[in-house]
């Protein structure tokens, strides 16, 4: 008897890169992905959605403020409403702060350059379904490779952030974009909605040279499994 | 009618892209200083009288083409266009 997976819907908008590493990564760890065209209205039965890297609708105007208005986006919003659990990375990220489901929004790198690397994360809140497997303080290393990563705020919304335990994970020593307040992934009021510009799906195999990723999607599976199962599949 | 809306970093945002440029013009010998870059949007809006027009523009301002979080705009319309 199998026992039935968790399913995650990994949104795919034109532009997207990293839908298909995210639907990998994710099923390496133990859960179904489906991937949901951008156009598709309505999200089938899951108990998370990732919103992947990428570089969605060309990312003209302003990174993901494009994508904010696709028929995908409309569900995911409802779909968070409701309490459901939304991973944005990367390109994910700046369509939730666009879309207004995070606070904030990403800015060009300080640098003006492209970055990619690993950067070392510190965690600041385990107490999320998002890094409920780290430990407090832990510090992950995941790659960034972004071009317009810099997160900003200002000082009333900073505050507001640090007052609700917003912020998730900072760049540990290394940021590489000129993030304020070294800010790498925050979470919704509510804590159900995370963005982060790392890419824990680049970081699920010892052969990539971290595993650290797979504590953020492992956990994102575990919680997702409380939400909602799939119907156990054919194979019994 | 005709409509132009500037899109301008705020003031006392870092605007990389800016200092990048000016940069480059100290570099060919220009004395700058305070480069700011910004975005313009030219456009054609279908409206019955200017006041619509503008309250339209406004709108699109605010739900797209700036993010009040760290741009301004400014709209500029041709109401004889």
């Amino acid at each position: 008897m199998t026992e039935p997976r968790p399913r995650v819907a990994v949104l795919v908008f034109p532009g997207s890169q990293d839908d298909r590493d995210a639907a990998l990564a994710l099923e390496s760890l133990g859960a179904e992905a489906a991937l949901v065209w951008h156009a598709e209205r309505e999200l089938p039965d899951v108990g998370a959605v990732v919103l992947p890297g990428g570089f969605s609708y060309g990312d003209y105007l302003r990174c993901g403020a494009i994508a904010r208005f696709s028929p995908a986006m409309r569900a995911v919003a409802r779909f968070a409403a409701d309490g459901g659990l939304v991973l944005g990375i990367c390109n994910g990220f700046q369509i939730l702060c666009e879309a207004g489901l995070l606070p904030g929004v990403l800015r060009p790198n300080e640098s003006l350059s492209f970055v990619c690397r690993d950067v070392p994360l510190r965690v600041e809140r385990t107490d999320t379904p998002f890094t409920s497997r780290c430990g407090p303080g832990q510090q992950l290393t995941v790659p960034v490779k972004h071009g317009e990563g810099c997160f900003f705020a200002d000082d009333d919304l900073l505050a507001e952030l640090d007052e609700a335990r917003q912020i998730v994970l900072r760049y540990d020593g290394d940021n590489p974009n000129g993030s304020i307040n070294d800010i790498a992934g925050v979470v919704n009021a509510d804590g159900n909605v995370m963005g982060l510009m790392p890419h824990p799906e680049h970081a699920v195999d010892p052969v990539l040279g971290s595993t650290d990723g797979a504590l953020i999607l492992g956990a994102l599976i575990e919680a997702s499994s409380d939400q909602q199962l799939a119907p156990a599949s054919a194979v019994s | 009618m005709k409509a132009t809306i500037l899109v301008r970093p705020k003031p006392g945002i870092l605007d990389p892209q800016g200092k990048a440029v000016e940069d480059g013009l100290r570099h060919l010998g220009f004395a700058v200083d305070g480069a700011r870059v910004g975005r313009l949007v030219d456009l054609e809006v279908e409206a019955t009288d200017p006041d619509t027009a503008r309250a339209e523009l406004e709108r699109m301002c605010a739900d797209l083409l700036a993010n009040p979080l760290i741009e301004s705009y400014e709209i500029e319309l041709e109401e004889g266009s």
